[in-house]
């Protein structure tokens, strides 16, 4: 219970502290915006290739972009955590009897609310532009739930790197190395069965892949259920490897203070 | 005699053979302010960062209010309130809210948390800035709302670890006044750390002298004081005179720890009064120009001086180099 409540309490303070930058919630969502009208217009033909299956690249990209949206948001996750290290806050929290796990978890949560919000507001922009998603709402609250433990791994893994590098200079060079190629090794932009093949192999252990692929089969007409929950799993299995990682490095952090 | 805190042969050595400290041992008594004393670098933070459970001795034992610190860290936290070096203030938070939050993960809740926030607010003068984002207080204003945190639950021990390093004088003296009347409150300890010698004079019942990581004195101020016997002279010379200024006074038995640093020459003497007319007789006799004298009650300065063999400045340069 204890742990709960610590755990909602960091939640909402991180919450709070994004509410009150504005700028940042717009930046956050420009980038979305604009790969989904520009690429969405920029690429509308994609769909008359040979074997794209599909009548709208709009109804196509918009999976995509909400599982991208959630990977990019959340791989800032460690900046804060740093930003509190520096400023002593976190130190503050650890001589006081708040549960340890709350002050990561309330990070992870925050993110997957974060993620959540974000894919309400990119759907309702694909179907003002003329998407639609026959997988109904049933469907897109599946897209839902798999971004946010999507942005949930991604949330912990920053926290965890947050906490070895401890220089928001080192996250941010890490963040941006690796955020693009796992993009474009998957199949957000481009059907798979139409990427080249060692990228195809590539694109079956990035877990970027697994969500864009099970949340846009969630959406579509007929949702292949048994792919859609083992792509989940696999999520799932690596939000926990995330979150034992992040745990390891906060008590190495504990540990060098 | 049951002590509020308890450090027994404390030692920690950190990696690439830094030891920060070498067996320190203090004892503070319930209700009172007692003051680690030593300049930057002596082992006084880390100190604090194992008495309050944020790091854990190499050897030695630490007890808050009867509980060892490494075996019942937990127990402890809910018994201490910690205003750390430095701010620890959400700058994002308003004061409200950081004082709010610093009392739910004490699990004080609802109505009580939010009354105990105002109340905190109006004793510390943030009520008019308690719902502006904290980012937009002074160093002042911050400081005050780290330790309006530390007290939210009402804790038995209070650590101030530096409280008024880096604030300027006028605030500092503020800070001073405040802590002084938190000794006053209902049986709370205080250990305050700092490398202000005044700081320490003023505030503290009880000092111990930390010097690389050891206690090397302890006691009230005035005994640390009067053990250097007599008041200190200082004479300021009109320039260097080698040899023949010591020469000069070896002989009066008004004086004595007869000290010559370029042109600055220290003395000790029962009564600074009268030995000063002598001394400069003595000087005056001995071809020596003198440009002033001061004669002063023994400082916390001379005190380091005595055990340390190190002026506080000199250490401080050291530590810093």
């Amino acid at each position: 219970m204890t742990l709960i409540r610590h755990t909602l309490y960091m939640t909402l303070r991180h919450l709070r502290e994004l509410w009150r930058q504005p700028w940042f919630v717009a930046v956050t969502l420009v980038q979305p915006v604009i790969w989904l009208l520009l690429f969405g217009a920029l690429f509308k033909k994609v769909i008359e290739i040979p074997g794209f299956h599909g009548h709208s690249y709009i109804a196509f990209l918009a999976p995509g972009v909400v599982v991208m949206t959630a990977m990019f948001s959340s791989a800032w996750s460690g900046m804060a955590l740093i930003e509190d290290i520096n400023r002593g806050v976190t130190a503050r929290f650890l001589v006081s009897p708040v549960r340890r796990e709350a002050l990561i978890a309330g990070r992870i949560l925050k993110e997957a609310v974060v993620v959540v919000i974000q894919s309400l507001i990119i759907v309702a922009l694909a179907l003002i532009v003329g998407a639609s998603f026959p997988g109904g709402v049933g469907g897109v609250a599946a897209l839902f739930a798999i971004s946010a433990l999507l942005g949930a791994t991604f949330g912990a893994l920053s926290n965890g790197f947050g906490l070895i590098m401890r220089q928001e200079e080192a996250l941010i060079g890490a963040v941006q190395f690796i955020v693009l190629p796992l993009t474009f090794l998957s199949a957000t932009f481009l059907a798979v069965n139409l990427i080249p093949g060692w990228m195809q192999h590539v694109a079956d252990f990035n877990p970027v892949n697994w969500a864009v692929v099970a949340g846009r089969s969630a959406v579509s007409a007929n949702a292949d259920w048994g792919l859609i929950a083992a792509r989940a799993g696999f999520l799932v299995a690596l939000l926990a490897l995330s979150v034992a990682f992040a745990t390891r490095a906060f008590q190495s952090y504990q540990r060098s203070v | 005699m049951e002590f509020a805190i308890e450090a027994e042969g404390l030692v920690k050595s950190y990696p690439k053979g830094v030891t920060a400290l070498d067996g320190l041992s203090f004892e503070v008594a319930p209700g009172s302010v007692f003051a680690l004393l030593g300049p930057n670098g002596a082992g006084k933070s880390t100190a604090v960062k194992i008495l309050t459970t944020l790091a854990t001795p190499d050897a030695g034992r630490a007890l808050v209010g009867r509980l060892d610190v490494v075996a019942n860290p937990d127990a402890v936290r809910r018994l201490i309130g910690v205003v750390s070096q430095g701010s620890s203030v959400d700058i994002q938070a308003t004061g409200r809210e950081n004082l709010r939050l610093q009392g739910q993960i004490h699990g004080i809740r609802g109505r009580a948390v939010e009354d105990r926030a105002q109340e905190l607010l109006e004793r510390f003068g943030l009520a008019d800035a308690a719902d502006r984002i904290a980012r937009g207080y002074s160093g002042g204003m911050q400081r005050r709302l780290d330790i309006a945190m530390a007290l939210v639950h009402d804790p038995a021990v209070l650590f101030l670890d530096e409280p008024t390093t880096g604030l300027d004088p006028e605030v500092r003296a503020d800070m001073w006044a405040e802590i002084g009347r938190l000794a006053d409150e209902k049986g709370k300890s205080v250990l305050l750390t700092t490398h202000y010698l005044e700081e320490a004079d003023q505030l503290a019942e009880r000092i111990a002298i930390v010097d690389r990581g050891k206690v090397v004195a302890k006691g009230t101020p005035d005994k640390l004081k009067r053990e250097l016997r007599g008041d200190a002279i200082h004479v300021d010379l009109e320039r260097e005179y080698n040899g023949t200024v010591s020469g000069a006074l070896a002989a009066l038995p008004a004086v004595r720890e007869v000290t010559v640093d370029g042109r600055t020459l220290r003395a000790r003497a029962d009564d600074g009064g009268r030995a000063v007319p002598v001394v400069l007789q003595a000087l005056e006799s001995a071809g020596v120009e003198v440009s002033s004298v001061r004669v002063a009650r023994p400082s916390l300065d001379d005190v380091y001086l005595k055990y340390t063999g190190r002026t506080f400045d000199a250490a401080e340069t050291e530590a810093t180099r």
